[in-house]
């Protein structure tokens, strides 16, 4: 028998009571009809395919909307490798308030063993700009909810560059996080995507500037570093040992399998997605193709958000060859004017250089 | 079967610009009923988008009318419809050579303007009968007798019988056709005499080669003749004969003295018909070549490059075809260290560039850089040696130079008396000359100013009309050369010079210039990774400096889902970003940012 290689497992969830001014996830209301066909289909597809996953992830949308019982019955028909990481994402407003009856248990005996949920601001105020309904306190209940369930590994989403962030209420976000013990956090800068209603009134909102943006994002990575989370990517920062190994197959270009609207494949070589669309989704449209992954292009870009960095041997290992002297020189280049380091063999991004990473990656791959 | 030789006149129409001169000959065409009706358009003979757009004429063209005059005898009318602007003398020029009068169109509310003279003078200077026209006078404004009274006293033209017509109505469209008749001599014409042909314009056509445009002077031409392009020596046999009408071109047997017609011989290399040579046969050459065709020299140049250096056959093949129908166009292969490679062109003037560069970019679809322009300086250097330079990449080191010269013009403004004050202000601050200043009318000036070239090929012209709500004309004439303390003013992005936008300036001009240049091109150039100073230079001398702030954030960073796609489109969206830009070093400027240095203007 061969072995199978284990790779990650997404899964789609689009669906969310309301939808938040910034965000442009596809998401829809959750009517009950509409939600059980959907996780019928995610059944069906989960089965057809005969694969093993090392990592679980499901996104949203708001997957709690899900319920534990449905969690568990497509956990149940996912097989897992034993220390298999499992990740929920929860918004605070259905599993913290006083009165849900979100069972984190449930979930956990399910074996979900990793809790994603949006913060975004402890300043309450800030949230209300942001347009989330829940309080701080529902997030503290729903965090000491989900370890008295047993679960350890929680990660809260931070967001900054939001409506009247200073460095001082972000550093009370960042305090909330550190205190609540989490063990990971994603700090997002706050993009304004065409489609959402930020958008619409992008010239009445009062936003701290480029600058005072980029100050935050190096307050963020400084503050977190000084209370033990690790810089390991652009946005995300963990305790020792508590990375995202799923998000980590998404930058180090290995193959994971997306089920769901709006899911992305990558999976045998081949990147497909589905549509934008729950119905289709439900009524087993096919995914679309998109091309062959995993190239020279999409490994040095994917891996050069990492803090780790384009190791020049796993480049080696990978393609049979080596960096180009071009890709050396111009990161030489870019090392002089701080925005690279190089060490241990391996390229990475300065926090400057993180700020920069688009343009910065952009020169770097025409080198290639 | 060719008409009787008297019954034969040639003219052109010769007017300021917008005085009506493509309007009236959409009347002659149809009084002449060479159009049909219903295939009338307004301005029928300029067939160019461009010509049509702006309302001007810009290359020349012919045609050929039949007119059955009031004394009952049927006549052959050639008209050459010639451009007004000053920029197109040289088509101006040639036309008029090709015939024997010309139809002076004045119009009668604006009176004589700037270039109604210039071109009365180009038409005396080839002995042309002129037949003053008061066009316009339909307006409300129309002072007919004024501006006839103004014709008598400027020009000294008789204008006690001119028709007064309205171009655009119709009214009095027959008396300039029995002017012409009447006033405008028959062509001395010898068809026993060798050939002598004056090629006046020619087109390229992708079936018949090129096709000459001629007026014969002496001698006669048929199919199967041998034809010999008298300053090239080229020789071709002559394939088809015959007559431009307004619509489509007629064949026929021969073409003899007198007479204005095509030749086609399958000519295919565009310089092989050079306009304004003489053709003759093989067979009975003529001695000489026929005179009175001004060769015009380049006075303005400039660098054109394609914005994708991949376009750079396609600009040179796109030029060679212009060059064709434009004789005053030169073009020689160039290469900057910032723009690559590409030619440098010479023009007659700076609307004779636009329109150049508007042609390149819409009939050959490419996509353009064109660097500042420049006029023909002369640079006395210290070993005793001059050298005249167009490109200010090959100004000396200041060390080795002596003087200077520049071109100098003779200029002519006419405007009403209201704008003297700004008119004057305006010449003052382009290093003007006062010379005269005379009342053509009590309320109608002539401003008469030296300039130096290169303070009018910027903006000039654009400064005047509106400093005098566009009643200003204006028309010069380059006088000589002067002595004159220029320097080379260097643009320069993170310490390395932009050949492409260096030139050449007055040094009186030099500081303020200077300031605004850095300050066009901080506001034109977007941040990038790194900070890049901007400074402008005169040798190793920095007058003037900025910087473009390093820009801090540009980055994505939510990953969806293993939504790569996303990423690889954003990435792509950048990579475009950049093929668009120039790269200077490590340093990328948009097109833009080369527009807004050329564009510098008085308001600035």
């Amino acid at each position: 028998m061969t072995m199978i290689k284990p790779i990650g497992l997404y899964l789609h969830i689009p669906f969310c009571r309301g939808k938040c001014p910034y965000c442009d996830f596809y998401s829809v209301y959750p009517d009950e009809e509409t939600v059980e066909a959907y996780v019928s289909g995610l059944i069906r597809k989960i089965d057809r395919e005969d694969r093993i996953y090392d990592t679980v992830y499901f996104g949203g949308g708001t997957p709690s909307l899900l319920g534990a019982e449905r969690i568990s019955r497509i956990m149940s028909r996912i097989r897992r490798t034993e220390n298999c990481e499992a990740t929920l994402e929860c918004n605070p407003s259905d599993t913290g308030a006083v009165d849900s009856s979100f069972d984190f248990r449930a979930a956990a005996e399910s074996g979900i063993n990793r809790i994603s949920m949006g913060l975004q601001s402890a300043v309450d105020s800030e949230r209300k700009a942001l347009g989330r309904r829940a309080g701080c306190d529902d997030v503290s209940r729903a965090v000491e909810r989900i370890f008295r369930a047993g679960i350890r590994n929680v990660s809260l989403d931070l967001m900054l560059g939001i409506p009247f962030q200073t460095p001082e209420s972000l550093e009370k976000s960042i305090d909330f996080c550190a205190s609540s013990g989490a063990s990971h956090v994603s700090a997002y800068i706050l993009k304004i995507e065409e489609g959402t209603r930020f958008y619409e009134k992008r010239n009445e909102l009062i936003l701290p500037d480029e600058d005072e943006t980029c100050e935050l994002y190096l307050q963020t990575v400084s503050s977190l570093e000084s209370k033990g989370f690790h810089q390991y990517e652009i946005s995300n920062f963990a305790k020792e040992g508590f990375e995202s190994r799923h998000n980590l197959k998404y930058w180090r270009c290995e193959e994971y399998l997306g089920i769901g609207a709006a899911a992305h494949s990558f999976v045998d070589g081949k990147r497909f997605f589905y549509g934008r669309n729950a119905e289709d989704f439900i009524n087993g449209v096919l995914p679309v193709e998109d091309g062959a992954g995993g190239g020279e292009e999409e490994f040095v870009m994917l891996a050069l958000r990492l803090s780790e960095g384009l190791s020049e041997k796993k480049f080696a290992d990978r393609y049979g060859k080596l960096l180009p002297e071009k890709f050396k020189n111009k990161a030489d280049f870019l090392i002089e004017k701080g925005l690279m380091n190089y060490s241990c063999g391996a390229y990475s991004l300065t926090e400057r250089g993180f700020l920069l990473s688009n343009p910065v990656i952009c020169e770097l791959i025409e080198c290639l | 079967m060719a008409v009787s030789k008297n019954k034969i006149r040639n003219f052109c129409i010769i007017a300021h610009i917008d005085h009506g001169k493509s309007t009236l000959a959409d009347r002659l065409l149809e009084k002449t009923k060479s159009v049909a009706l219903r295939d009338m358009t307004a301005q029928l003979l300029d067939k160019m988008d461009l010509e049509r757009e702006r309302g001007i004429t810009i290359k020349a063209h012919a045609v050929k009318l039949n007119y059955l005059a009031e004394d009952g005898e049927e006549y052959v009318l050639n008209l050459i419809d010639t451009p007004g602007h000053v920029d197109f003398n040289y088509e101006v020029s040639r036309s008029l050579a090709a015939c024997e009068g010309a139809v002076l169109i004045v119009d009668a509310s604006q009176g004589v303007e700037a270039q109604t003279l210039a071109n009365t003078y180009l038409a005396l200077d080839h002995d042309l009968e002129l037949v003053p026209v008061i066009n316009k006078i339909d307006l409300p404004s129309a002072d007919p007798d004024r501006v006839a009274a103004e014709v008598e006293d400027v020009i000294g033209l008789d204008c006690s019988e001119a028709p007064r017509v309205s171009a655009k109505t119709g009214v009095n469209i027959e008396q300039v056709l029995e002017h012409i008749v009447k006033d405008i001599p028959a062509p001395q014409a010898d068809d026993s005499k060798p050939l002598r042909a004056l090629i006046f314009d020619s087109v390229y056509d992708s079936y018949k080669g090129v096709i000459v445009y001629v007026r014969i002077k002496e001698g006669k031409i048929k199919p199967g003749d041998t034809m010999r392009m008298m300053a090239t020596g080229a020789e071709f046999t002559v394939v088809e004969t015959g007559y431009m009408r307004a619509q489509e071109p007629e064949p026929c047997k021969e073409l003899t003295a007198g007479e204005v017609g095509y030749i086609t011989a399958s000519i295919k290399t565009v310089s092989d018909a050079r306009v304004g040579d003489t053709v003759t046969t093989a067979e009975n050459p003529a001695s000489e070549p026929l005179p009175g065709y001004r060769k015009v020299n380049p006075m303005v140049y400039c660098g054109i490059y394609p914005a994708d250096g991949a376009d750079y056959e396609n600009l040179r093949d796109a030029l060679e075809k212009l060059q064709l129908n434009d004789a005053a166009l030169t073009y020689e292969p160039e290469t900057s260290g910032a723009l690559g490679f590409g030619f440098r062109c010479g023009f007659l003037g700076l609307l004779h560039l636009e329109i150049i560069q508007e042609r390149l970019e819409r009939e050959y679809d490419l996509d353009l850089v064109t660097t500042i322009p420049s006029v023909v300086y002369k640079i006395n250097l210290a070993d005793g040696s001059m050298i005249e330079i167009d490109n200010p990449t090959h100004y000396p080191d200041p060390a080795n130079i002596v003087s200077c010269e520049e071109p100098f013009t003779d200029a002519h403004i006419y405007s009403p008396a209201d704008y003297v004050g700004t008119i004057m202000d305006l010449c003052q601050d382009r290093r003007g000359v006062f010379k005269n200043m005379d009342y053509i009318t009590p309320d109608r000036v002539d401003i008469h100013y030296e300039l130096p070239l290169n303070e009018i090929i910027y903006d000039f012209f654009d400064s005047l009309k509106s400093r005098t709500r566009g009643y200003a004309s204006f028309d010069y004439e380059i006088s000589d050369y002067r002595k004159s303390n220029l320097v080379k003013l260097d643009v320069l992005l993170n310490g390395d010079i932009i050949d492409a936008l260096s030139f050449i300036i007055h040094s009186e001009k030099a500081y303020s210039k200077a300031r605004k240049i850095a300050e066009r091109l901080k506001e034109n150039i977007p941040r990038q990774m790194f900070e890049i100073p901007i400074q402008i230079g005169i040798g190793g001398k920095i007058i003037a400096r900025e910087t473009v702030k390093a820009m801090r954030k540009d980055v994505l960073a939510k990953c969806y889902g293993g939504d790569i796609t996303r990423k690889k489109k954003l990435l792509e969206k950048q990579k475009e970003g950049k093929k668009r830009m120039r790269h200077f070093g490590t340093v990328e400027v948009p097109q833009e940012a080369f527009m807004a240095v050329l564009k510098l203007d008085d308001n600035d």
